[in-house]
């Protein structure tokens, strides 16, 4: 095993011994969940927004009718928890100092922790589309279903594209997270990374809904949360996925690189 | 690398905008030394620790381990160098055993094989499967030391390793360093604790404010200070007037019913003998040594600017 490796086991090991994550990934299962009851309970739907007519058709519309609702602060939220505190939380109990003084450079600490970051990103999106499915087919089955240009989609096919729905999906929220990592190194204090990037997030967000913000809309991070629509039409409209995914590496590249120059020159000092 | 000296700070200093916390330090520890880093709380021991590990930047000036500069070579300055500054943090989540797997990954993959050895070495093999959270201090420091220990090092920085611990494991913290320093590692330890490093440590820096007072072999530096005698008397006027007549009686000073002065020992055996003679019933003829206590609070409570020359402070 590499360095970066065995950094990066560790990196999750300790994520996988904090409740934080736990809180994370179970509110990822349980909005999809409550999602399901509550569209039980009323016979009513979430009909003015994209496949929300449909949602009783098949299981496999939930989860991306949940992606919908969650994109406006529940994803950054569920995001910022572990990105804010990833380096902030070592500062403030002093563990950073604790690693720092092994055999591994700051720049392996660094990947190990960043990596650990983005799987933790993607794993609460994977998290919330399985028990989506799941709850969602217990509900109203696993059936085809409509796609947004009006054409049917098999079940088989359409599992297909909400998995890579959730994939592309999770690219704007890796940018949130790389902003989240960036405010945790720099601020030193968790608490503060955490709310600040979910602030970021907001922010990206009403930005988008100004007035006056057209031209510059299809390049804010918030409006690549729906770059997966592209797949849901027939023929696949391939061009917002594509601007999401360059788009959403500059998003993460410019944070990250910030935090990384950061990271391997700033004062490890004490509480 | 090994013929090279353990530590070689030069000129270190930290500003944090208008503070200094290190104003420009030197220090030299050379090989087996068992060196104690003595300052009050807030004299900048810390934070020049924290530069010679390669954690904070120094302003200016430089720090070589074995040669190497932390801030040039990054972990690879580390090597063979182990320790902690401000205390042992370990992650309170994870069981002893956890964080030692841990900070194992993150050495050379031989240190793994060791856990067990050093944590039986600090006593704590019984409780290792137990959460670090649930540890108390004295627990923490020894996992501290196991967790530095694990890096087979040549130069351990331990800094205040005693604080907070009771009676029995100070005693025991002080049994260990000496027991490494015995196996032939070279010790930088830092403390407030002056009869730890009294009985500990071969040579001592003393900081003040940010800068060096003294550096060299503890056992000069007390030298500098043991040369006075206290003498009581029933009958102190007849002692001191014979005292100003017997030569090789310096400095004499009457402190209440008490005499000091300075002299060598054949002196004060001939005043003895005199004093005898004399028919002057001595109570107590005892040399007035001064302990490092004296040197250290004369040296750092700023009642001189003369820091080069320690026992002209503690002969007040």
């Amino acid at each position: 095993m590499t360095a970066v490796a065995r950094v990066y086991k560790w990196e999750v090991a300790k994520l996988l011994a904090q409740k934080r994550t736990y809180l994370g990934i179970g509110a990822a299962m349980l909005v999809p969940v409550i999602f399901v009851v509550v569209l039980q309970i009323q016979s009513g739907g979430p009909n003015d927004v994209p496949l929300g007519r449909y949602i009783r058709d098949s299981g496999i519309v939930t989860p991306l009718v949940v992606l919908l609702f969650m994109s406006i602060w529940g994803f950054p939220l569920i995001t910022a928890l572990v990105a804010g505190d990833i380096v902030a939380a070592e500062t403030q109990n002093g563990t950073l100092k604790t690693i720092l003084t092994r055999s591994r450079e700051r720049g392996q600490v660094f990947a190990g922790k960043a990596l650990a970051t983005f799987t933790y990103t993607l794993a609460i999106v994977v998290a919330m589309g399985v028990v989506g499915v799941a709850a969602g087919s217990i509900a109203w089955g696993f059936h085809s279903f409509t796609s947004l240009s009006g054409t049917p989609v098999s079940a088989g096919r359409g599992l297909g594209l909400m998995f890579a729905s959730l994939a592309v999906y999770a690219l704007p929220l890796a940018g949130i997270a790389a902003f989240g990592l960036l405010l945790s190194t720099i601020t030193r204090n968790s608490a503060a990374s955490v709310v600040a990037t979910l602030m970021f997030a907001l922010f990206m967000q009403l930005i988008g809904v100004l007035p006056g913000t057209e031209g510059i809309r299809p390049y804010l991070l918030g409006t690549q949360f729906d770059a997966w629509h592209g797949f849901l039409r027939t023929p696949a409209d391939w061009a917002p996925v594509i601007r999401a995914l360059w788009l959403s590496a500059i998003y993460i590249a410019v944070p990250l690189f910030g935090a990384y120059v950061v990271f391997l020159r700033r004062d490890v000092a004490g509480d | 690398m090994t013929d090279e000296t353990p530590v070689v700070a030069r000129g270190l200093v930290k500003r944090y905008g208008e503070i200094v916390a290190v104003a420009g330090v030197d220090l030299t520890v050379e090989r087996g030394d068992v060196f104690g880093y003595l300052g009050p709380n807030g004299a900048g021991k810390t934070t020049s620790l924290r530069m010679l590990l390669g954690l904070i930047r120094p302003t200016a000036g430089t720090s070589r381990l074995f040669g190497r500069d932390p801030i040039e070579a990054g972990a690879r300055a580390l090597e063979g160098v182990a320790g902690f500054v401000e205390g042992p943090r370990f992650y309170p989540y994870l069981s002893g055993r956890r964080n030692l797997r841990l900070l194992a990954d993150y050495d050379e993959p031989t240190t793994r094989s060791r856990i067990d050895e050093v944590l039986e070495l600090v006593e704590l093999r019984d409780r290792a499967k137990d959460r670090v959270g649930g540890y108390s201090h004295g627990m923490r420091q020894r996992l501290g030391i196991a967790a530095s220990l694990l890096r087979a090092p040549r130069l351990l920085l331990l800094d205040e390793p005693a604080t907070g611990l009771d009676p029995a494991g100070m005693r025991d913290m002080r049994d260990l360093v000496r027991r490494l320093a015995g196996e032939g590692i070279t010790i930088l330890l830092s403390s407030h604790l002056l009869y730890e490093v009294e009985e500990l440590c071969n040579r001592v820096a003393i900081i003040r404010k940010g800068s060096i007072v003294y550096q060299g072999a503890l056992g000069e530096l007390l030298a500098t200070a043991a040369t006075g005698y206290r003498l009581k008397t029933r009958e102190p006027a007849r002692a001191k007037a014979l005292c100003l007549n017997q030569r090789g009686i310096e400095n004499l000073v009457a402190d209440g019913d008490e005499l000091r002065f300075s002299a060598d020992e054949d002196a004060v055996a001939a005043l003895s003998v005199a004093l005898g003679q004399a028919r002057i019933p001595i109570l107590q003829l005892t040399t007035d040594t001064a302990s490092l206590e004296d040197l250290f609070l004369g040296m750092t409570d700023g009642e001189s600017s003369d820091h080069d020359r320690p026992a002209a402070l503690a002969a007040s």
